[in-house]
């Protein structure tokens, strides 16, 4: 676990931040679109798959969950290809903070319990209340909390208080691992996405995220391409390994293994484990489901041979 | 087990090579009549793929002949809108058949496949396409009304891109109204002849396009040829020079895209990571094999040491080998010839005290390979930083000021290109003012488009291919007044 931080003012932050070298957006995009172009195949395929699956939080963050769709969802986490044994189980199930004990007691020991908390999607509350959210959320059994950053300090330019916010959620969330979700889509730039991944480094995130899925730009191959890069360069400087997490529209095998590609050549093997590396999903596990049967009999089966939960 | 990429190799069953091929003169494939003919091999494997035959002084005559035949009955009285209409089908064409071109030019030149099938071949297609559009829009290129043709073009191009050179050529030549007799470089000939079966295809009327193929001695034959009105040649500073001296004196027009020693210029302010980026894609791109190359890399002192030590990381992540792999990233070297000179000019790099390092790579047994290699500690006093080495091998030097880095990147007999990395853009402006360089990139690096003007300054040779001023180097304007008048030939 990693040590608590101490919080630093907005100037400092501010001088940090913007001495980072920028992020030229043409030639991020380009970099990220030749990476796509890998081509992967046989049993580097089927290895990618089966390693995409075990990275999948499989996730439902939605107003009408409830605890029996969170049980049916539990249920395909552990055991997400009922015909095939050998079908790895994902790395998490990921739920708002009060389904939390109903998840827990349905994966016990196997599986991490991640939930959203700190007022998600918004982060619009007073601290007081996104840290009782957080309380709740481990107390419930969760020993993976997802918070947002506050986009809105941010943007206007009060790193301190985001940094200081950090602080508090990962003091807040004791041994459970703290994913900080920048909210990329909000954040616009690519030079933003490189600031908000060093600010909730700094903080104590122990992983870093990029959306909540609730807005209408998600995770992209650039963004991510820049927190990779953000991780890589912390390593360099600190010796720890932070994890990343898109989040959000990817819902392909295809795209899940360019990603892969992304991490691969950009932090390095050491982060292809679901330690360091997830995807927030929840239409992508099916897919890759789909694939990893296409791999083994040849042929592709469709859609009614998948679970649907 | 790590995450390793399975072999993905492009399949070359699209391609069918004959086992011999002839000389492409007045719509056809005739022998030569000397009879004589080399090989041309696959750098990666050294397995020999075709016989080519070598044009000899009849063969050059015959084809400047059907060229000047062609020019005088059918192309240049031809309207300027039914040339267009031979010219996107040929770009058609070159799409329809794209993947048979790329692996073609992957097969004959060594090249990985990512970059012929991503770069090479569409961007033919688009040369084609972009010079069709002008075809019958010429009074409108800002020389005058009704600005007229050269007549036959004689047209020579190297091995680095072969077909891509091609239509760099055939395509402004065709849209002006001129015909053409084209060498293509002796070991990268075949994209060439299955070009001129695209012109077949097209049903481009006989003698437009004429193809020898053949060594020095060919090339030479067609710059001496009285038959010819202008000459274009793509390729080696040296051979460029002796061309030039040949034509001095000639009525025949001459454009010249040589060598080049670009200096690529990172300030403290850029995007390091996007930088490392465009130094690897300016000298590791085509294995170095780019006229325009970022050979001479200029880093600001303040950051060369960690742009270094991400260039190194980042070279690891390059991967060598089979060039129709489509994960390879740096294909083999086109020839010995070519490797030879490579790694002698490596070798004074060592001797004059420069500091290597090589990417680690897996060579292949068998065909012609270097790993990309970085030199630091170099001065402008070393050879490494003065001659174009045309392979992938970076000299690294360093600057403490702007001036400086302006002094040094000027500081070479070449003007060809240059790169600029900084995100202050009134310092892109200023720098760009100052560079003695036909090409600047800003914030990138070896990015081509047809509408682009390509070209040099100094001894990277002269006049532009491209966009609206590379038309004027396939036409006569109305100020250019009536050489032959004059009486000189």
């Amino acid at each position: 676990m990693r040590t608590l931080a101490e919080p630093l003012t907005t100037s400092a932050l501010r001088e940090f931040l913007h001495g980072l070298p920028g992020v030229d957006e043409v030639g991020i995009k380009a970099r990220a679109t030749a990476l796509g172009t890998r081509s992967i195949k046989n049993e580097s395929k089927s290895w990618a798959i089966d390693m995409a699956i075990r990275m999948v939080d499989l996730t439902t963050l939605e107003g009408m969950d409830t605890p029996g769709k969170v049980r049916a969802m539990c249920a395909k986490a552990l055991r997400p290809d009922p015909t095939d044994p050998t079908a790895p189980s994902v790395a998490a199930v990921c739920v708002y903070g009060d389904m939390a004990p109903v998840a827990r007691a349905a994966v016990g020991d196997n599986l991490h319990v991640a939930a959203v908390a700190t007022a998600f999607p918004s982060g619009r509350a007073s601290l007081e209340v996104k840290l009782q959210d957080v309380h709740d959320a481990v107390a419930g059994g969760a020993d993976e909390i997802d918070m947002v950053i506050d986009r809105g300090a941010f943007l206007a330019g009060n790193y301190g208080l985001v940094h200081e916010q950090i602080i508090a959620v990962k003091a807040a969330c004791g041994l459970a691992h703290l994913k900080v979700i920048l909210e990329t889509g909000e954040l616009r730039t690519l030079g933003n996405v490189r600031r908000a991944s060093w600010l909730a480094m700094m903080a104590g995130a122990d992983f870093i995220k990029t959306s909540t899925g609730k807005v209408p730009v998600a995770a992209t191959p650039a963004v991510t391409l820049v927190m990779l890069q953000a991780v890589r360069d912390y390593y360099e400087l600190t010796q720890t390994r932070i994890g990343v997490k898109p989040a959000g529209g990817i819902r392909t095998s295809k795209d899940a293994i360019k990603y892969l590609v992304l991490v691969k050549e950009t932090a390095g093997e050491a982060w292809l484990t679901p330690d360091l590396f997830r995807f927030g999903a929840s239409t992508l596990l099916n897919d890759l489901l789909m694939q990893r049967q296409r791999m083994a009999v040849g042929h592709y089966s469709g859609p009614d041979y998948v679970t649907i939960d | 087990m790590t995450f390793e990429y399975a072999p993905a190799p492009e399949s070359r069953a699209i391609v069918s090579i004959a086992s011999s091929y002839g000389l492409f003169i007045n719509g056809e494939f005739v022998d030569p009549t000397g009879g004589t003919a080399f090989k041309t091999v696959n750098p990666a494997t050294e397995e020999v793929l075709a016989e080519i035959s070598e044009a000899n002084q009849s063969d050059v005559n015959a084809a400047v002949n059907s060229a000047r035949r062609a020019y005088d009955r059918v192309w240049s009285v031809m309207s300027g809108r039914d040339r267009a209409k031979y010219l996107f089908r040929i770009a058609r064409l070159l799409q329809e058949r794209s993947r048979e071109f790329a692996v073609l030019e992957t097969l004959d030149n060594g090249k990985p496949i990512r970059e012929s099938r991503d770069i090479d071949v569409p961007l033919a297609a688009a040369h084609f396409f972009y010079h069709a559009g002008w075809a019958d829009k010429l009074d409108y290129a800002g020389l005058g009304p009704n600005p007229r043709s050269l007549g036959v073009a004689g047209q020579i191009i190297p091995w680095n891109f072969p077909l891509l050179m091609l239509a760099w050529k055939i395509a402004p030549a065709l849209a002006c109204g001129n015909t053409v007799v084209l060498k293509p470089a002796e070991t990268t000939s075949l994209t060439a002849l299955l070009f001129a079966e695209v012109c077949q295809q097209a049903e481009l009327p006989p003698g437009v396009v004429n193809i020898i193929t053949g060594a020095g001695d060919t090339g030479r034959m067609i710059v001496e040829h009285k038959g010819i009105d202008k000459i274009a040649f793509t390729g080696s500073t040296e051979v460029g020079k002796s061309i030039a001296r040949a034509l001095a004196g000639t009525r025949r027009k001459l454009t010249l895209e040589l060598g080049g020693k670009a200096a690529n210029i990172v300030f403290d302010d850029a995007p390091i990571d996007q930088a490392v980026e465009g130094i690897v894609d300016g000298i590791f791109f085509n294995q170095g094999h780019v006229c325009c190359a970022g050979s001479r890399l200029l880093l600001q002192e303040s950051i060369a040491e960690e742009t270094i030590d991400a260039l190194k990381r980042r070279l690891q992540t390059l991967r060598l080998g089979d060039p129709l792999d489509k994960n390879t990233d740096i294909g083999a070297v086109n020839s010995r010839e070519q490797l030879n000179k490579i790694t002698e000019l490596i070798k004074s790099g060592d001797d004059e005290g420069a500091q290597r390092w090589t990417a680690p790579c897996d060579i292949p047994d068998k065909g012609w390979w270097c790993a990309p290699t970085i030199f630091t500690n170099v001065t402008q006093a070393h050879r490494i930083a003065r001659e174009e080495i045309f392979g992938p091998v970076l000299s690294v030097l360093t600057f403490r000021t702007p001036d400086e880095a302006v002094e040094k990147a000027n500081n070479t007999p070449f003007g060809l290109s240059a790169g600029i990395w900084t995100e202050k853009g009134s310092r892109i402006l200023w720098l760009a003012g100052q560079l003695r360089a036909g090409v600047i990139w800003a914030n990138t690096f070896n990015r081509f488009d047809p509408a682009s003007p390509f070209g040099g300054f100094k001894e990277s040779g002269f006049g532009r291919e491209g966009g609206i001023q590379g038309l004027t180097a396939y036409l006569r304007s109305a100020t250019d007044g009536d050489d032959q008048a004059k009486g000189m030939s």
